[in-house]
């Protein structure tokens, strides 16, 4: 059982890594460090679950990670495989460029 | 007997078939033989039942004959049945002998011109919707015929349908007597929804037996048929198309524009005379618009060029005469002047034609003169129609049956000295405005070269029409020379007589010697100004006043400036902003507001994925803060 | 079992129509006119084998009837039948058909087989429209009409046609979705008040309702038939669509699919909420002189020829509102006729129109003119018709409106004066049109080839129905007796109450024997 002061602290270290993460997403144009900051926040989320799953001495903040974990091996293999076109497509790595499905 | 009364309207209307089905490949001996002949059996029918409704009048004063009901629906059963009294016998005879003189005519007048077959075509359904319309039992079959010949008018108008001014005078013609057709429909519906019938016999009987009189609904439905007569019969305010319908060729202003179609609306009146006496008020007005309209028409037709648009505006102060006696109630004298009318006038037309026809062309009287010589049966023809029409006395029929409208709007109870005075002073403007123009076109310098001279089918309706015009008064001969009333006598079932107020003999004598005073009078003014003195009119044509009432008269009192600025214009201009429909741009500019939302939201798919996580985290957070806040 | 036959013959012949033609363009002409044809000759042995019953007052009863259940499960059954005023449209249907197949003969000349699959399947959605009693059935026809017209525009049509067909499109189908809205509505409504539910029109007259309920539904209705008809201010979709369509579209558009409009009012929506349609009878007949006046307005202002001629369509079916809304037997029969006539004669001016640019490539009126020295035939066609639609009396449309005008001025004797304007309205289009054609000094241009055979025995026949309207018109009265009878029964005692003034009105009882 942990106490409550950390569960506090856990959640607000996971927000804190969660918003890194969102603000890369958003000002990062490079395509592979937008992917790394997709990870953060997933990894942060995850933070949270542990956190979570400790405090009530529950399993499921912890098998929740496992598929947090799975999920993002499995998004960064497409993920990779799509910049991987994308940079022969565009001779670039520059998120912007790829805007060509505008309306 | 009288099962033959439908053969008169339907073998000009089986001429016209026949032409408009096979014309084109017809030869012009044919065609001739075709349109004339069908008019011809049906004036030859129409004197023989004539003479047998003479000989043995029937008992009930009418033949009827009923062929088949056209609408049948309740109490709305019009069916298409003909009806001969002494009124339609008249109307019948006149339309089919003159009509069959004018048929005569055209066959040779028309002889150079393309659409020979064409011309018989219209001709002939005229004369069939013409005795449709006098025949007819009831108003609905009336008012077919009515539209018949406002169509065939439309038609023979723009016969010459390459020039577009002819084109332009059909239409104002059509449209401007659709006008009082439209006020005669609404007629019919007033009379139809009031009345529950359209049988004319039974809509007299029953206004008289359910409308007081002078009431609303007797005044309203006399001024609705009123709206279709002054249409039809070109009087004021709607007789502005008249003298642009002679752009026709001639025979058709002497058939349509004469002798016939114009004087419906004097057969329309008489017809439902009952209705018009149960609204004094209309009868009224009858008469003083006849009184105005044939003292305008008559200064304008003292001041025209074109001689058939003299004629025209003649035929229209003729009409102001009939209309005038329709007014005080001289139902008779109407008709009577309708039938000498219809001669003197289909002559003088006729003639006018073979002087257009000699001339190649010309219209205008000042470039004519000096024909007396050349044209010889023309001219005396043409003089006789001349006199008849000034009411020359004692020898002309003109005389007898102007005479009469004179004397009946002095006597008549409803009659009175104003509307006397204008038409005593319409006779004098009559004989001035004829004599000019038999003195500019006969006499004078010869200055046109005659290339053609009528021939025998030209001379023989001019002849024939010439002696009617001189015998046909003899019908009815008034009290003061011989008492011999067999016109009015024989319509007397039909039409009522006037109804005298002032009835002293020799007053009437004393009138009558003035008004042929007043002919004559005319005729020695119009030999000085326009043959002896002509610098008289030369010296009064140069002041400026007399030119302006010159250019005044001359353009038909200014009626076709007036309604060109109050109805043409704004219509045309009404019409040429509204092209595109104002409606639609309301749907357009919904259209156009979709289209811009559209736009609008398709700006925000940008194609950038960093936008769009914006856009996801901005709606998170809203999202999530609209639920902490609630 | 006949009326199916009747829908079922026109979808068959365009199946066929369709898969035939890729051996020859001639397959689909021929089956197509022997479709319409054969539908033509059966409604005929229909009216000749009910030609004395027609007129029978009595209990209603139908001329046939066929009644099967379809989905029972929500009470809707597959119900057509027939009685006079359907039959007349039946016939109409079929003989515009023929006309429009004739008229196409020569003027589609790519994707023959798919036109003509196209043409019939909208004049088997047409003959659904006027056959079917079931709600459901009826809105299935209604829209089932409206696919293949689209194409007909979108695919064959002149230089805007993907405009004008987007906006036909989506004013009939927004209005239709009104209509299905107010189907449901009355579906619901009578199901709450009597525990059935059903789309049967026979057991949906008479729902009772809320006043409030009965307008809104009734609206619903009468909002899609207004637009179809169409009725100022819902008519803006029609010059575009009319102008753009192929001849045979604009032939079927104007000469029954606006009828359709006019006999939904007639069959639907009067009957199914008869004191709420009598409320509003006013504003109705105000709307259908609006469109009388405005329509002749814009049909004198236009220059192209196709373009005035779909605005006169406006303005005659302003006749047709005034008359259905006016609700006496004079104008309800004045309306019926209308109709018939205005579609045979509309239908012809277009068919001229089409021939016209099919021989000078333009619909500018201030290109022609002249036409009748070189094409005599095409400007007496052109005449004749001109001056039906200016009501010429002896040609059916003037007992149209005579009728019409007549009955109405026994409610409104001041609307009627003001509709009786329409009268010199259609004179000046009727004759603007004719002199800009045919009359006025020839302008050079192509040759222009008379009317042949084909096309003179179309016009000929146009004008045999016309004149025979015009002079003995009392076959259609008499066909159409019953319905309106009917129609003034279930109008009928609102109407009178509000004329209690008036005794001798011509919506009076009479007995047409």
């Amino acid at each position: 059982m942990m106490p409550q002061a950390l569960l506090e602290h856990g959640f607000l270290l996971a927000g804190a890594l969660f918003a890194l993460g969102l603000i890369g997403v958003m000002v990062r144009r490079n395509i592979l460090f937008i992917l790394l900051s997709i990870e953060i926040m997933l990894n942060a989320s995850g933070l949270a679950f542990v956190a979570a799953g400790a405090r009530w001495g529950q399993p499921d903040g912890q098998v929740m990670f496992i598929f947090i974990l799975a999920m993002a091996a499995a998004e960064v293999s497409v993920g990779l495989a799509l910049v991987i076109r994308l940079y022969h497509v565009f001779k670039s790595l520059d998120a912007d460029c790829a805007s060509r499905m505008k309306g | 007997m009288p099962e033959l009364l439908w053969l008169i309207p339907a073998l000009p209307l089986l001429g016209f078939i026949v032409l408009v089905a096979a014309g084109s490949r017809l030869s012009r001996r044919t065609v001739a033989i075709v349109g004339t002949g069908s008019v011809g059996i049906a004036a030859a029918l129409s004197i023989f039942l004539g003479t047998g409704f003479l000989a043995y009048p029937p008992l009930s004063h009418h033949y009827s004959q009923t062929l088949w009901t056209w609408i049948d629906l309740g109490d709305f059963r019009p069916s298409i049945s003909f009806y001969l009294d002494p009124l339609s016998l008249v109307m019948v005879f006149v339309v089919t002998v003159v009509g069959f003189l004018i048929h005569l005519y055209s066959t040779e007048f028309m002889s150079e011109e393309e659409g020979y077959s064409r011309f018989f075509a219209y001709m002939n359904l005229f004369v069939g919707s013409m005795l449709i319309l006098v025949l007819a039992d009831n108003l609905l079959l009336l008012y077919l015929g009515w539209e018949g010949v406002g169509l065939c008018s439309y038609l023979l108008i723009g016969f010459w349908y390459k020039d577009t001014a002819n084109g332009k005078a059909a239409m104002k013609a059509f449209i401007v007597t659709r006008i009082g057709d439209t006020a005669m429909a609404v007629g019919l519906f007033l009379i139809f929804v009031n009345l529950r019938t359209l049988n004319i016999q039974e809509v007299m009987q029953k206004a008289l037996q359910s409308w007081p009189e002078s009431s609303a609904l007797a005044v309203a439905a006399a001024a609705l048929l009123l709206g279709g007569a002054l249409g039809k019969s070109a009087q004021l305010p709607l007789q502005t198309w008249l003298p642009d319908a002679m752009a026709g060729p001639t025979p058709v202003s002497a058939l349509i524009h004469a002798a016939t179609m114009v004087t419906a609306g004097v057969y329309l009146i008489a017809r439902t005379n009952v209705l018009f006496t149960l609204a004094p008020v209309v009868q009224e007005a009858v008469a003083i618009i006849g009184a105005l309209t044939l003292l305008l028409a008559g200064f304008s037709a003292l001041t025209q060029h074109d001689i058939k648009r003299v004629l025209a505006y003649s035929t229209i102060s003729q009409i102001g005469y009939m209309f005038l006696a329709l007014g005080v109630g001289a139902w008779s004298a109407a008709i009577f002047h309708f039938m000498t009318h219809a001669f003197f006038k289909a002559l003088l037309f006729l003639g006018a034609g073979s002087v257009i026809l000699a001339l190649e062309d010309e219209h205008n009287m000042f470039k004519m003169g000096g024909l007396r010589t050349e044209l010889p049966v023309t001219f005396r023809t043409f003089l006789i129609g001349a006199a008849s029409l000034s009411a020359l006395p004692l020898v002309t029929a003109g005389f007898y049956s102007k005479d009469l409208i004179i004397w009946s709007s002095w006597s008549s109870d409803k009659g009175g000295p104003l509307l006397w005075a204008a038409g005593f002073a319409g006779a004098l403007l009559t004989s001035l405005y004829t004599f000019r123009m038999v003195f500019l076109t006969f006499f004078g310098e010869k200055k046109g070269v005659v290339n053609k001279r009528p021939g025998i089918r030209m001379k023989i309706p001019l002849v024939i029409l010439a002696a009617l015009s001189i015998v046909g008064g003899f019908v009815e001969l008034p009290r003061t020379l011989g008492n011999f009333p067999a016109f009015s006598g024989f319509l007397n079932t039909v039409l009522p007589p006037v109804e005298t107020a002032h009835g002293d003999l020799s007053l009437e004598a004393i009138m009558q010697i003035g008004a042929s005073l007043l002919s004559i009078l005319g005729i020695y003014a119009a030999y000085i100004l326009f043959l002896k003195r002509r610098r008289y009119t030369e010296e009064l044509g140069i002041v400026p006043i007399s030119q302006a009432i010159h250019r005044f008269w001359f353009s038909g009192w200014g009626f076709d400036w007036l309604y060109d600025r109050l109805f043409v214009r704004p219509f045309f201009w009404a019409a040429r902003i509204n092209r595109d429909d104002f409606i639609d741009l309301i749907y357009a500019g919904v259209a156009w507001y979709n289209r811009f939302l559209h736009r609008a939201l398709s700006l925000t798919q940008s194609g950038r994925i960093r936008w769009y996580a914006a856009g996801i985290t901005l709606g998170a957070i809203i999202t999530i803060g609209i639920a902490v806040i609630l | 079992m006949i009326l199916i036959l009747l829908i079922l013959i026109p979808f068959a012949g365009g199946l066929l129509s369709w898969l035939l033609s890729r051996w020859s363009d001639k397959w689909p002409r021929w089956l197509s006119l022997v479709a319409v044809g054969l539908d033509l000759a059966l409604a005929f042995s229909l009216w000749i084998g009910h030609r004395s019953s027609l007129y029978f007052i009595g209990k209603e009863t139908w001329i046939a009837e066929v009644k099967i259940k379809w989905i029972p499960g929500l009470g809707i059954g597959f119900h057509l039948a027939m009685d006079g005023l359907s039959l007349l449209m039946v016939m109409l249907t079929a003989f515009l058909g023929i006309m429009s197949v004739a008229a196409s003969w020569t003027e589609i000349r790519e994707r023959v087989g798919f036109f003509h699959f196209n043409l019939m399947w909208s004049l088997a959605g047409i003959v659904g429209v006027f056959l079917s009693l079931d709600l459901f059935l009826f809105y299935f026809f209604w829209e089932l009409m409206l696919v293949p017209m689209y194409f007909l525009i979108a695919l064959w049509g002149h230089e805007r046609r993907i405009y004008a067909a987007v906006k036909f499109f989506i004013f009939t189908q927004l209005s239709g979705l009104l209509m299905l809205a107010s189907i449901l509505g009355l579906y619901f409504a009578h199901g709450q008040s009597t525990g059935t539910f059903t789309f049967d029109y026979e057991q949906l007259l008479g729902t009772t309702m809320s006043s409030t309920k009965a307008l809104f539904l009734m609206l619903g209705f009468v909002i899609a038939f207004l637009v179809k008809l169409p009725a100022v201010p819902f008519h803006t979709w029609l010059p575009d669509a009319h102008t753009e369509a192929p001849t045979a579209g604009s032939v079927i558009l104007a000469g029954l699919l606006l009828k359709t409009g006019a006999y939904g009012l007639l069959r639907f929506a009067v009957p199914l909420f008869p004191g709420t349609a009598s409320d509003f009878s006013n504003i109705a007949m105000v709307l259908g002189v609006a469109g009388i006046l405005y329509g002749a307005m814009l049909a004198f202002a236009q220059r192209d020829f196709k373009r005035l001629v779909a605005y006169t369509s406006v303005s005659h079916m302003g006749f047709v509102l005034l008359g259905i809304f006016a609700g006496n037997a004079l104008a309800l029969q004045g309306a019926v006729i209308q109709i018939i006539c205005h579609g045979v004669s509309t239908g012809a001016l277009f068919i001229i129109v089409g021939a016209l640019q099919e021989r000078i490539h333009s619909r500018d009126l201030e290109k022609m003119g002249g036409l009748w020295t070189v094409a005599p035939r095409i400007g007496g066609a052109g005449l004749f018709f001109a001056l039906a639609s200016l009501g010429l009396p002896g040609l059916g449309n003037f007992v149209g409106e005579f009728l019409v005008l007549a009955g109405a001025y026994a409610v409104n004797p001041g609307l009627t004066v003001v509709a009786t304007v329409g009268l010199v309205a259609a004179t000046l289009y009727s004759l603007w049109m004719v002199q800009g054609a045919f009359f006025g000094p020839r302008k050079e241009g192509p040759k222009v080839p008379d009317f042949g055979a084909r096309e003179m025995s179309v016009v000929l026949l146009m004008m045999a129905v016309i004149v025979w309207i015009g002079i003995y018109p009392r076959p259609i009265i008499k066909a159409a007796t019953r319905t309106v009878n009917t129609l003034r029964q279930t109008v009928g005692p609102v109407q009178s109450n509000k004329k209690a003034t008036q005794p001798s009105s011509p919506g009076g009882n009479y007995d047409p024997q």
